[in-house]
């Protein structure tokens, strides 16, 4: 996979580029700003980006608004957005176009090395990878907490993973249970909530944002 | 001859003035305390009859000993102005009471004049210089009693009551300059409270990360070290040790984020309030509801203060309320940001003992607001702050 990588600290640059290297991936081109990340993804229109929020020029949001613009210019570029804090209300700005190839997470994920590659490889062929912290902000901020107290805890689990973007098998291994058992949880939910099952990865996952943020 | 004479002479004087100057000093305090009781007298009354609310410019005396007290009655002109509208109430109260008396009753004389006129001695009624007889004389001192009646008098009264409404505003009211004296005051507190709160603020911060994580990054260290040396003759103990350290190191991140996120969040900065309080709101362990009516963002001091205070509050509420739910409220009334924070927990807290209320109490100052906490014993606790946020 050919990778892109925005991260104005010098140190965590050289971490993500020697981790993803030995992993076997390539990394095209490694920036510091905002401005040279959308030159450099015009330039090699790498399959995946991995952004930090905050970059300069201004230090503030700079890496989410070159990954939205990266976005409408590169569609089939992945972006795997990096940051010292999630904010839901980032998430949602971000999956506002789509879910599709789109990945939000803490930088503490990437200590989790086995976890942190495997989000890499989800997100650059497609997939989507939202962070715990930022689902578990959509779970209590969402108005439908009577539903989801009908949820059984097991099936609770079991919706935060399918929001984060897993499939059922990672979800199966996650929670030691067979596919069987998570396809079970997974119709069983779907019924609760009164959704249409929805078919493919990314789908499930806006159907569920969705959801949560009605 | 003469010595003698001067000596004895300025001897007796002071030894009777010896006597006088305390009686002076208690008569002073007599005085001022007579005539403070008079200005509050008379500011009720304003209030009572004349609808008009007037602020008290007296200065409270505070802390101090009597003779500081005496001191500062000595130097507060307000306590002057006061005592010299409790001179001019005399002379002032004449004046009234005369000229009602002329205005109203000389002008029911003067129309009632033609029927009783012929049964006076002599025949004639003297006003003044004036000598009226009964008939054409009587009608014209009738028309000019019913235009005094009719115009003189109520314009005489309304006129007396405008003297007696400049007067006391005159010599009751706040003084524009003390007004600015007494905003000079408030800076004074606040700056005073933003010194306080920084110096809160920083010992709290030097606290969550000597407590928190310079302890796990210390751990880590020790184990880091102790996994070095044992990597060698028993690795899968070496092993071990380093995925503790792991665990550790990520402990260390998350804290460190936290204490940040508690400092000034970046979403602030870059959303404002709504966004960053509710991930304030999602992450807190007492179910929180939300109601944020904002249209505008707010000046940056104004909501890192809101923010602050949320968080704060949020955070003893899940410390020491013991409550089941929170409600958290944000709205602006004209040029104030209104934040209401309310739980159904156990209440009683006491913003004079818990350092935390204090802490708020001092930040919310700083930028010239103000925190008002309601919580009786038994709940449930309402904490309201308000903060000028321009126009």
């Amino acid at each position: 996979m050919r990778i892109v990588i925005a991260e104005d600290s010098v140190l965590l640059r050289a971490g993500l580029t020697r981790l993803l290297v030995d992993a076997g991936e390539e990394v095209v081109a490694t920036v510091g700003d905002a401005d040279e990340l959308l030159r450099v993804v015009q330039r090699h229109e790498p399959d995946l980006a991995i952004v930090d929020v905050r970059m300069p020029p201004t230090h503030t949001d700079d890496g989410l608004r070159a990954a939205l613009e990266i976005r409408r210019l590169l569609p089939s570029t992945s972006i795997l957005v990096l940051s010292q804090y999630v904010e839901e209300r980032y998430a949602v700005e971000l999956l506002s176009v789509d879910s599709a190839g789109l990945g939000y997470l803490l930088k503490d994920r990437v200590a989790d090395v086995k976890d942190f590659l495997a989000d890499v490889r989800r997100v650059g062929s497609g997939g989507t990878a939202l962070d715990p912290e930022v689902v578990s902000q959509m779970f209590a901020r969402s108005r439908r907490q009577t539903t989801i107290d009908r949820l059984t805890p097991r099936e609770r689990e079991v919706l935060a993973l399918m929001a984060e973007g897993r499939s059922n098998q990672a979800i199966g291994s996650a929670l030691v249970v067979s596919d069987g058992a998570v396809e079970k949880h997974v119709s069983n939910i779907f019924t609760k909530l009164d959704l249409l099952p929805a078919y493919g990865d990314n789908r499930r996952v806006l159907a569920v944002l969705h959801w949560l943020d009605s | 001859m003469v010595s003698f004479s001067a000596i004895v002479a300025l001897a007796s004087t002071a030894a009777s003035l010896v006597v006088v100057f305390p009686l002076a000093i208690a008569l002073g305090w007599v005085l001022f305390l007579t005539s403070r009781g008079i200005g509050r007298l008379e500011r009720a009354r304003a209030r009572a009859f004349l609808g008009l609310d007037i602020a008290d410019p007296v200065q409270p005396l505070g802390e101090g000993s009597w003779w500081s007290h005496w001191k500062a009655r000595f130097t507060d002109s307000a306590r002057w102005r006061e005592m010299a509208h409790g001179v001019l109430l005399l002379p002032l109260g004449v004046l009234t009471f005369t000229a009602m008396v002329v205005a109203w009753c000389g002008s029911i004389a003067l129309v009632a004049l033609p029927f009783y006129a012929g049964s006076l001695p002599g025949g004639e009624a003297r006003f003044g210089l004036f000598e009226i007889r009964p008939g054409a004389g009587a009608l014209t001192a009738m028309v000019v009693g019913l235009v005094g009646l009719g115009v003189v008098a109520p314009w005489a009264t309304v006129l007396l009551a405008r003297l007696d409404t400049a007067e006391l505003r005159w010599l009751l009211a706040p003084r524009p300059e003390s007004d600015l004296e007494q905003r000079v005051r408030q800076v004074e507190t606040s700056r005073v409270a933003a010194v306080d709160s920084a110096e809160f603020e920083r010992r709290r911060i030097e606290r969550d990360l000597h407590d928190g994580a310079q302890q796990r990054l210390v751990a880590l260290a020790v184990t880091l070290g102790e996994a070095t040396e044992r990597l060698a003759d028993d690795p899968e103990a070496g092993r071990e040790l380093v995925a503790h350290s792991h665990e550790e190191a990520k402990a260390a991140l998350k804290e460190i984020r936290d204490l940040v996120r508690g400092i000034h969040p970046v979403i602030l900065e870059d959303r404002g309030l709504d966004a960053a309080l509710s991930g304030l709101m999602a992450r807190s362990p007492v179910p929180v509801t939300l109601d944020v009516a904002l249209a505008d963002r707010l000046p940056a001091v104004v909501e890192s203060t809101a923010y602050f205070v949320v968080s704060e509050a949020l955070t003893n509420v899940a410390r020491h309320a013991g409550a089941t739910q929170a409600w958290v409220s944000v709205a602006r009334l004209q040029n104030r940001l209104i934040v209401e924070i309310r739980d159904n927990g156990q209440g009683g807290a006491d913003p004079e003992r818990g350092t935390g209320l204090s802490g708020l109490r001092d930040r919310v100052t700083a930028v010239g607001g103000w925190m008002h906490v309601a919580s009786p014993t038994g709940g449930p606790t309402t904490l309201t702050v308000e903060v000028p946020c321009g126009s």
